[in-house]
């Protein structure tokens, strides 16, 4: 991928997703930190557009961007008295160690591994693939997800429900 | 300037670990949430980029594999905010310092 606008849409999307990352850990109101939460996911749905993933681009704006922000935005509005208060633990220290740690090992190693690129271009359409994929190969693993799903809403359902 | 594997990467880890900083240092449970979710988002990114780059017999199957990360990401954060609303209602808070039942 050496085509000038993909090259500059790939470093003004990373700077987006990763820098809105920072700002969330950074910023003290938890409601601003959904915000930049929210701008970050939209930042990496960027970045699947230009690895040519469309469909998975569509789904993380829907899915991440929509539902779990709109989730999260609730459970800050629904607490009200727990101060919206976005603060370090007593463990913030060991926690940054831990992450620069974390981040230099895989981009070490990511860097350093002989990877087997392969040279066949970008995918032509990815949403008819998928679909073909979940109901051939993938069939089984379709169906414990759709049973997933509603064990866990009936689950959340059962857990704040009012008794 | 070419963007090739690594580059996607390397991305993938520096938001893995920023999210990880964010699941162990926050106090807020919500905040830990947050931290927990763009952890995944890293892995996502990671699995697509991989199935965009790597010889497999089957390039597809990792953003089928993305697709179903999101699917369960999506019940783990319904669960886990059931679960601080179900909090938040007995102790009327949900900062991790003081939710501490079961410590000894």
């Amino acid at each position: 991928m050496n085509e000038p606008g993909v090259v500059a849409a790939f470093w003004v999307l990373t700077v987006t997703a990763v820098g809105s990352a920072l700002m969330v850990a950074a910023v003290r109101n938890l409601l601003h930190a959904v915000l930049f939460l929210v701008l970050s996911f939209v930042g990496v749905a960027g970045l699947y557009i230009t690895l040519s993933a469309d469909f998975v681009a569509m789904v993380q704006v829907l899915v991440y961007a929509g539902a779990i922000a709109v989730l999260m935005l609730f459970a800050i509005m629904l607490t009200p008295r727990a101060a919206r208060d976005n603060g370090d633990g007593i463990f913030w220290a060991p926690a940054l160690v831990l992450a620069g740690l974390v981040a230099t090992t895989i981009s070490l190693i990511a860097t350093r591994t002989e990877w087997a690129v392969s040279d066949r271009g970008p995918f032509a359409q990815t949403a008819s693939a998928i679909g073909e994929a979940l109901l051939d190969p993938f069939v089984l693993p379709f169906e414990i997800a759709s049973v997933v799903l509603v064990a866990a809403m009936i689950g959340a359902i059962v857990i704040v429900r009012e008794d | 300037m070419t963007v090739g594997l690594e580059h996607y990467l390397v991305v993938g880890a520096c938001l893995f670990a920023i999210g990880l900083y964010l699941a162990l240092a926050k106090r807020n449970a919500i905040g830990i949430l947050m931290g927990i979710e763009l952890m995944l988002n890293a892995v996502n990114l990671t699995l697509v980029a991989f199935s965009r780059f790597i010889v497999a017999p089957r390039p597809i199957d990792g953003q089928v594999f993305a697709v179903f990360v999101i699917t369960v990401a999506a019940a783990e954060a319904a669960v886990a905010l059931a679960l601080v609303m179900a909090i938040y209602r007995h102790r009327q808070t949900i900062d991790m310092n003081r939710i501490n039942l079961l410590r000894w």
